[in-house]
């Protein structure tokens, strides 16, 4: 498969529509199964890993599915390749540049459904939607769980629930992830304390790219801890419910700065604007830092010639492996840096020359 | 009937058990000392045989050992204390050879150690199977308690049936 034929494309998860797209940017849930009579991946040895990754490719071509998955092999793809589906959110840091040997990733046309194969467990299954869609995700991803059971005999234990490699995800081995992006909790300072919330029940708090990334352009992964004694629907409302007081508090927020900040406001996001539109070098952080308050300026409607989802693309092709892949050659850093500028300039003239 | 204990092969044999393999008969002496460390014979004075010991024995399943430092998976040879140390298991079966102390890890990491969750559908039929299988465990310790031997036998092959039905 050639994977530059993504690179127009915005994935389903920065598509900016579904339910709440005001704060929420995509919802993501992902299982977590291992083949019975198999070690698991970090314990298998090359003919043991070669064979998961068979009978894993061979099922999910053969098994009946809503859209084809086709399977595309890690091992193989160069780096930069593997960096780009990385930042697609189709595969693992792990899984691109930690873990070694057969390993490989299938998913849909319009990314929205992937299984990884051979990573810390044999099969991860992941779910994606635009927004806050957590019943539609988790209806979809127990569907492609069945059709995959249907043909392969997981790891199963009647008192621990599904068996993983590690045993933070045993039981239903089931990860909701919702991404929200909270600009004016960050400006009026009250994250923190949301977040010490978040963690008295249970939920943990990550930046966009996974365990220990940080948190950038104020963009926060928020999903459950506990797989073990509550089922999935249990965590599911669990999340739901701490997502709908997040959105309460952001949305009071954005409503606190324009009531009592419009001025400054409205001064931040043409600053960022101009930033954006005439910087000869900038960073991936300060772009992101950017670009979050372009966002908040569209859902605040200080800026009105922006269509919400050029942020998003703007975010996504901004990347390194994206960048890169659109310039067709590998970058440094400096010249990387370059090049986002150039891209940024030509999107925000393209944008001023169809608004006039 | 032999006078030497077939396991350690010198101690006369004083304890003397019949199990029916296949319709054959097949007999074993041991020694009290071997019957002993089997744990065929409770621990004490008394002869009364151990009934779970001896079904375990007849079939052929060890009676578990509960020692919590030296545990390892007989499947891959992860030892429990690599375990702790790499925070990753070997294999599925792991789970069952560390269960004894894996249950307080669980209950410190999610708060609970019973899967309340889904059920794959290939699940829902080896329940099944398993509940039928126990109930003719209680039936073959009935029949060895009452050395109703040929009933045992057939009992543990009805057994040794359903268990093979479960590997598919
Ligand atoms: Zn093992």
């Amino acid at each position: 498969m050639n994977l530059d034929s993504l690179l127009p494309n915005l994935g389903e998860w920065l598509k900016g529509t579904g339910p709440e797209s005001d704060v929420v940017i995509s919802t993501r849930i992902r299982l977590a199964r291992n083949l019975a009579h198999y070690p698991f991946a970090g314990r298998a040895n090359l003919a043991q890993k070669t064979e998961i990754e068979t009978r894993g490719r061979e099922c999910l071509t053969q098994a009946q599915l809503p859209a084809p998955l086709p399977y595309v092999s890690v091992a193989a793809l160069p780096t930069l390749d593997r960096q780009f589906l990385v930042e697609r959110q189709l595969i693992s840091r792990e899984l691109a540049n930690v873990l070694e040997g057969p390993r490989g990733v299938a998913f849909d046309e319009r990314e929205s459904v992937s299984v990884m194969v051979n990573e810390e467990d044999h099969l991860r299954l992941q779910v994606m939607r635009s927004g806050l869609a957590l019943d539609e995700a988790w209806a979809e991803i127990d569907k492609l769980d069945d059709a995959l059971e249907a043909r392969l005999r997981f790891a199963f234990h009647e008192q621990f629930g599904y068996l993983t490699a590690c045993p933070t995800n045993v039981g239903t081995g089931m990860r909701g992830s919702v991404m929200v992006h909270l600009p004016a909790l960050g400006i009026t300072k009250q994250i923190e304390k949301v977040f010490r919330a978040l963690q008295k029940i249970n939920l943990v708090v990550r930046g966009l790219y996974g365990e220990g990334s940080r948190a950038s352009g104020d963009l926060y992964q928020i999903s459950n801890q506990v797989t073990l004694g509550k089922s999935e629907s249990r965590v599911l409302t669990e999340i739901r419910e701490v997502i709908a007081m997040i959105l309460q508090y952001e949305r009071s927020a954005r409503q606190v700065l324009i009531r009592e900040r419009r001025q400054a406001e409205h001064d931040r996001v043409a600053r960022a604007l101009g930033t954006l539109g005439s910087a000869t070098m900038i960073t991936s952080e300060e772009t992101m830092e950017l670009l979050s308050a372009v966002r908040l300026g569209i859902h605040l409607q200080l800026v009105d010639n922006i269509p919400a989802n050029l942020v998003n693309q703007l975010f996504i092709q901004t990347q390194s492996a994206h960048l890169q892949k659109l310039m067709g050659t590998v970058l440094d850093g400096e010249e990387r840096n370059a090049a986002r500028a150039r891209y940024l300039r030509a999107k925000l003239r393209e944008l001023d020359a169809n608004s006039r | 009937m032999a006078n030497i204990c077939q396991r350690c092969h010198a101690r006369p044999a004083t304890v003397h058990l019949t199990d029916i393999v296949n319709k054959k008969k097949r007999e074993l002496h041991l020694c009290e000392e071997c019957a002993r460390e089997q744990q065929l014979i409770p621990e004490g004075p008394g002869t009364s045989l151990n009934l779970q010991a001896l079904v375990s024995l007849i079939m052929g399943q060890p009676t578990p050992e509960v020692d919590p430092g030296a545990l390892i998976c007989p499947t891959c040879g992860l030892q429990y204390a690599v375990f702790r140390a790499e925070g990753r298991f070997g294999c599925p079966d792991d789970y069952d050879a560390f269960r004894s102390v894996l249950e307080p890890l669980l209950e410190r990491i999610h708060r609970g150690t019973q899967h309340t969750g889904k059920f794959p559908r290939h699940e829902a039929r080896r329940q099944k199977l398993l509940a039928e299988t126990e109930a003719l465990r209680g039936e073959l310790a009935a029949a060895v308690a009452a050395e109703r031997y040929e009933e045992a036998a057939r009992l543990r092959d009805r057994i040794r049936q359903k268990e093979g039905a479960d590997e598919s």
